[in-house]
């Protein structure tokens, strides 16, 4: 299983085991990451799962979905190049050991 | 901030109360009690993703550990049964007798039963719980010939996925337009073409007389005949869950009828989500929506901490997946006495602004999910645009948004 990394905004780190396929975003609600939270549940429609990748990993993610940077414009904490809706980034061997920075904020 | 909160109804608007009120960092008990089984979850993805890959695990709100992290007492497959307001208690299924100092009402709602013949004969479903659609996927691995009866949202997600099985589908709406209790008629129109082109027969002005069948569902009878079905689902819409207000002698009409801070005549008991019967500029509305649950669920859990609460105001907005489509909409169509919409080079259409009264009322999209956005702020800033300027802007939602 790869493994994704969640960095919160206090430094707090958390290593979790995804299921592949799963997005970055569904991987923190079944785990109940703080800092994440998906309301739409992936249907792109809030800005609720914003993260920022790592800059050793923005290649590998590759870039924004159609209409994500729409929906990052209402994101409620800065927006910046490495912003991602986690919902639009789906968990495989490829991503094993990824790295998300999580904001402030949410809503 | 102190108290007993006790939420009816873990859905999507129980579970928001709960998780924002240790968010906004209520120190009192809270207990939210469901009477479904298992983890509170969502239902969109129940005629969406769930109906086509059966993962169910992605469906919870929460994992079991956010429950005991955010000190929330849950109670599943706990039914409340009364309201005893003179005792400030809720009664459950097996007499058990709870106290509060907050009572939050998220009952949801239910399926509509329609008074047909043979809606009892296996092979006949309706969806709007995770059993109800664990059965109805079940179902269809087996079927070869689907009937749905109504044309909205879920029958239409539903008739979508069923289709794409390879299931020959047929959608039955009485009315003479798909989804006209939520959208404009040339949005239906393009989503009538597009399930047409897509191989569903969809007859509308078709009602359904009865479900017929002897030991199962065999096919449907209309005025012109009969459509031969192995499986049947009925959606045909739902109904608010207010019997528990109603029986504890609130006002209900069409949903829990509440005040503008969401609360019912019972100050210390509030109505959200889908049970709701609640003021929206001079009408009252109830809506059914992801939107209209977390946004009242967070209204009332500043209402509980005492924060001095402008009325609710919340712009509702709404999504649905057929097909290869995504249909969004930002704001409330109703009432609208002027639209204007734009099509793609092969006459499609993609945007619908509605007006009344010469100001935007709502926009709903067909796979553009920036133009949706923009509405979004657009109609959520209350700016007033009306057809002319917004023909002047070259329909360029963005181009109309106030200087950040
Ligand atoms: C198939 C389907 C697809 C949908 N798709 C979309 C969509 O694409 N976009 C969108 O915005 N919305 C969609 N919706 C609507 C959305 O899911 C609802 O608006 C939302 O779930 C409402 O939340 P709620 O908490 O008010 O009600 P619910 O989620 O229905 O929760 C209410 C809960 O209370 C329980 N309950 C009732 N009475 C009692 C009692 N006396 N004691 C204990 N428990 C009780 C019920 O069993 C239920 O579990 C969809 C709904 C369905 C069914």
């Amino acid at each position: 299983m790869p493994h994704v990394t969640y960095v919160a905004a206090d430094g707090t780190r958390t290593t979790l085991d995804a299921a592949e396929g799963a997005s970055v975003m569904e991987t923190a609600v079944r785990n109940d990451v703080g800092g994440i939270i998906g309301e739409c549940g992936g249907a792109m429609m809030c800005a609720t799962c914003h993260c920022y990748v790592d800059d050793a990993w923005t290649a590998r993610t590759g870039p924004r979905k159609d209409g994500e940077m729409d929906l990052l414009d209402c994101a409620a904490s800065p927006v910046t190049d490495a912003s991602r809706l986690s919902c639009q980034i789906r968990m495989t061997q490829d991503l094993d050991g990824l790295v998300v920075h999580l904001p402030e904020a949410q809503v | 901030m102190s108290g007993r909160v006790v939420i009816v109804g873990a859905g999507q608007a129980g579970l928001q109360v709960a998780s924002s009120l240790r968010q906004d960092g209520f120190a009192g008990s809270i207990t939210l009690i469901g009477d479904e089984p298992g983890l509170p979850y969502q239902r969109p993805p129940l005629s969406k993703a769930y109906m086509k890959d059966g993962d169910a695990a992605r469906l919870a709100l929460k994992p079991d550990s956010f429950f005991a992290r955010a000190d929330i007492t849950y109670r599943p497959m706990t039914r409340v049964s009364a309201i005893d307001r003179l005792a400030a208690e809720v009664v459950l299924d097996g007499g058990e007798r709870l106290g509060f100092d907050h009572l939050v009402l998220a009952t949801g709602a239910r399926t509509i039963r329609p008074p047909l013949d043979g809606l009892d004969l296996p092979g006949v479903h309706e969806l709007r719980g995770l059993a109800d659609a664990r059965r109805l996927r079940d179902a269809m691995a087996q079927a070869r010939r689907a009937v749905v009866i109504g044309g909205g949202f879920i029958g239409l997600e539903f008739a979508s996925v069923a289709r794409a099985a390879g299931l020959e589908v047929t959608v039955l709406e009485a009315a003479d337009r798909l989804m006209g209790r939520s959208i404009t008629g040339a949005m239906s129109a393009r989503f009538l073409a597009a399930h047409v082109a897509d191989g569903v027969d969809v007859r509308l002005g078709a009602r359904a007389l009865a479900i017929l069948g002897t030991d199962r569902v065999e096919g449907v009878a209309l005025d012109s005949g009969v459509v031969p079905a192995d499986l049947v689902l009925v959606a045909t819409g739902v109904r608010p869950n207010s019997e528990l207000a109603e029986a504890a002698g609130l006002a209900v009409a069409n949903g829990i009828v509440v005040d503008a801070d969401l609360r019912t005549e019972d100050p210390r008991i509030f109505a959200i989500g889908d049970c709701a019967n609640f003021p929206s500029g001079q009408e009252r509305i109830r809506l059914e929506s992801v939107q209209a649950a977390t946004d009242h669920a967070r209204h009332v859990a500043r209402a509980i901490m005492g924060a001095p609460a402008a009325p609710y105001a919340a712009l509702p907005w709404f999504w649905s997946d057929q097909g290869a489509l995504k249909l969004q909409i930002a704001g409330l169509s109703t009432g609208a006495d002027e639209i204007i919409a734009q099509s793609d080079e092969d006459g499609a259409v993609h945007s619908v602004f509605a007006f009344r009264d010469d100001r935007l009322i709502a926009v709903e999209t067909v796979n553009r999910p920036g133009v949706h956005i923009a509405a979004r702020k657009l109609l959520g800033a209350g700016v007033a645009v009306t057809p002319a300027a917004l023909i002047a802007a070259g329909h360029d939602l963005k181009a109309l948004l106030p200087p950040a």
